[in-house]
């Protein structure tokens, strides 16, 4: 993963400049080009632009877990679709973010059954540890990003939470705050996720790899 | 200590054997349980007969819809005559608030899903299925994936499959956070690329669909019970259930209840069984009961009274007014705040229009308004009836189902719980 670096040009993104006027050139490196055939490959030739999602995931995951402008426009060159084409789609779905997100990316779901089972308790914990006080908030030391969403699809085992591609489950406040210190520390979140072992990349069937 | 789950299902009765994890999840678990068995038999038997099988075994749709999958099938127009390739496209962006069921399925049983996807291609004359699962299934996909790639490995997808001359291939395609793409149409745009906004019907997809080819949408489930619904015979599937209501169910059943969980139970059972079998019960008993929401929280809810009476099923819900939709029950005692939490449920069909059609995008944003305005007291008598009207004028004026799913359960609200709206009016007033 090549991490972008959050430089000027890139924070005045989303202006409306694309970023061929503002001078941009990212590109794929060789091993991500492997990736991008093998996602280009379930479509039927003619129809790469079904490849879209999928390549804005690989783009966000190269560029540390947020899109910038020139990620889209790559995404945009490689299915051949103007780059407005690809914007609509990346501002369309909550998993794009179009702001840079802290390393760990702790969405805590707030929805009917967690919310009956203790979100609450869930989300003082997060903003405490985070030290931030609304959602969409990053910490000061970029450590943790603070999200509240919607149902992810884990309510019987409420409440619960997701940190990069992993579910943590059955949470209180207590055992919140030891997951986000664990992690803090450089723990493996596997030491808590209710997650099945993951083996291979459903994006391209490749190696399974850590997403933020 | 759980107490152990009472077995009304007996093993050879479930659909999902390894719905809870107990067991390997694998090819090798899958095929111990009789998995695969019979598999080269149903493709090379006519695929007409299998669509008649589907149509008497009245099995409805697990999505929410509840539509007769046989029906939907016998849609689908013959390739060699549209030249056109046909599709199937499984749905697995499971997002209605309360259903998780899927979830389980990808992580623990996946090769039913992949099985009835070969199946479900060949019925279809599909060569090709996509799988579509919500982008935060990262991980569950995964598990689908190398269960997708054990059957390649194993002939059962891919060319010529166990010599049969059927070609079958599948492919997983992840979304990326957006609830409409539950909804079919929707779903196809956001295959194709595109943002997840429904389109106008008809054409439907059997006629214009995916790529503007004849396509069939099904839900995970649906899709997994087509397997050994065909193997077999017709009793072992409608001995469970009422008429047009044939079958077992996985019901998501979450709340406040002693022990939250995803079980595949037989179709009509009552809920207070159901709660009180599989769940455990409500914490505090049945009587500290206070409202249930019975399928996802599109179903508006019912009160204790009806709660204690009701049949689990399509025509069972309806009569009380509400839905099946996707056999999520979500269990509210005396602990909690109902009001809080439809309010919370308002917020998230706000935040999930897809912004198409006026009345939903700007209407919604309004009723959750109210919603928290009333819930939270600062309302009045007048708000409490213009939220009633504006229900109405939401409901049936879009172009798909959402915006009547977000309307249902605040009428829902209203009607089980009018007097603790006007009880948290009349106490502001006091206050003031
Ligand atoms: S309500 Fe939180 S995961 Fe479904």
């Amino acid at each position: 993963m090549t991490t972008v670096a959050i430089t000027p040009m890139n924070e005045q993104q989303h202006t409306g400049q694309t970023p061929k006027t503002l001078g941009l050139n990212l590109v794929w490196d060789k091993a991500e080009k492997a990736k991008v055939k093998s996602v280009l490959a379930k479509y039927p030739k003619g129809r790469e632009r079904s490849a879209t999602i999928p390549l804005l995931k690989l783009a966000q995951d190269k560029c540390g877990g947020w899109l910038p402008v020139d990620a889209m426009q790559l995404v945009a060159d490689t299915v051949n679709e103007p780059y407005i084409r690809v914007y609509e789609v990346a501002t369309f779905y909550t998993m794009f973010n179009l702001k840079p997100v802290g390393k760990f990316h702790v969405q805590v779901c707030t929805n009917c059954a967690c919310l009956i089972r203790g979100s609450d308790g869930v989300t003082k914990a997060v903003k405490d540890i985070a030290g931030v006080d609304s959602s969409g908030a990053t910490s000061k030391d970029g450590t943790f990003t603070f999200t509240e969403v919607e149902c992810l699809g884990a309510c019987v085992a409420a409440p619960m939470m997701q940190i990069g591609t992993h579910y943590f489950t059955h949470l209180t406040e207590e055992k919140t705050k030891d997951i986000l210190n664990h992690l803090k520390e450089g723990g493996d979140p596997l030491k808590y996720a209710d997650t099945p072992n993951a083996a291979s990349d459903p994006l391209h069937n490749g190696d399974y790899e850590e997403h933020v | 200590m759980p107490k152990q789950t009472v077995p009304i299902l007996k093993q050879e009765e479930k659909v999902f054997q390894n719905l809870e994890g107990q067991d390997d999840w694998s090819l090798a678990g899958y095929k111990k349980r009789g998995g695969y068995k019979g598999l080269k038999k149903l493709l090379t038997t006519d695929r007409i007969k299998h669509i008649e099988k589907m149509k008497e075994s009245a099995l409805r749709g697990r999505g929410g819809a509840g539509f007769p999958t046989g029906m939907k099938w016998s849609f689908m127009p013959d390739p060699a005559k549209t030249g056109k390739p046909s599709y199937l496209v499984c749905n697995a962006d499971e997002g209605e608030p309360g259903t998780c069921k899927d979830r389980d399925i990808l992580r623990y049983d996946p090769h039913t899903l992949v099985e009835g996807m070969i199946i479900g291609c060949y019925t279809l004359a599909a060569k090709t299925g996509y799988i579509y699962v919500r982008g935060e299934y990262y991980d569950e996909s995964s598990r689908l994936q190398q269960a997708i790639n054990e059957a390649y490995e194993a002939g059962f997808l891919g060319k010529n499959i166990q010599g049969t001359g059927v070609d079958v291939d599948i492919h997983v395609h992840l979304g990326a956070g957006a609830y409409i793409c539950g909804e079919e149409t929707a779903l196809l745009e956001s295959l194709e690329g595109k943002k997840g906004q429904p389109r106008l019907k008809p054409p439907f997809p059997a006629g214009y669909g995916l790529y503007g080819c004849p396509t069939t949408i099904n839900n995970v489930e649906t899709i997994a019970q087509v397997p050994p619904i065909l193997k077999n015979k017709l009793e072992w599937w409608t001995q469970h259930g009422r008429p047009n209501n044939h079958g077992t169910k996985i019901f998501s059943i979450s709340g406040s209840v002693n022990r939250p969980i995803n079980v595949e139970a037989p179709m009509s059972i009552p809920l207070k069984e159901l709660i009180e079998t599989y769940a455990e019960g409500v914490i505090g008993g049945w009587k500290n009961l206070q409202a249930v929401i019975p399928g996802g929280s599109s179903t508006p809810m019912l009160n204790k009274g009806e709660a204690g009476k009701v049949l689990m099923d399509f025509d069972g819900l309806r009569e009380y007014g509400t839905g099946l939709g996707t056999a999520a029950v979500i269990v509210m005692n005396q602990d909690v705040d109902v009001l809080r939490v439809m309010t919370r449920i308002s917020a998230f069909y706000k935040h999930e229009s897809c912004g198409q059609c006026t009345p939903c995008r700007e209407g919604v944003g309004w009723v959750y308004t109210l919603m928290k305005r009333l819930s939270n007291g600062e309302g009045t008598v007048e708000e409490l009836e213009q939220l009633q009207k504006l229900t109405k004028k939401i409901e049936g004026h879009t172009i798909c189902a959402f915006a009547d799913g977000a309307m249902w359960p605040v009428q829902g609200t209203l009607r089980c719980f009018k007097d603790e709206f006007e009880r948290r009016i009349e106490a502001k007033e006091e206050v003031a």
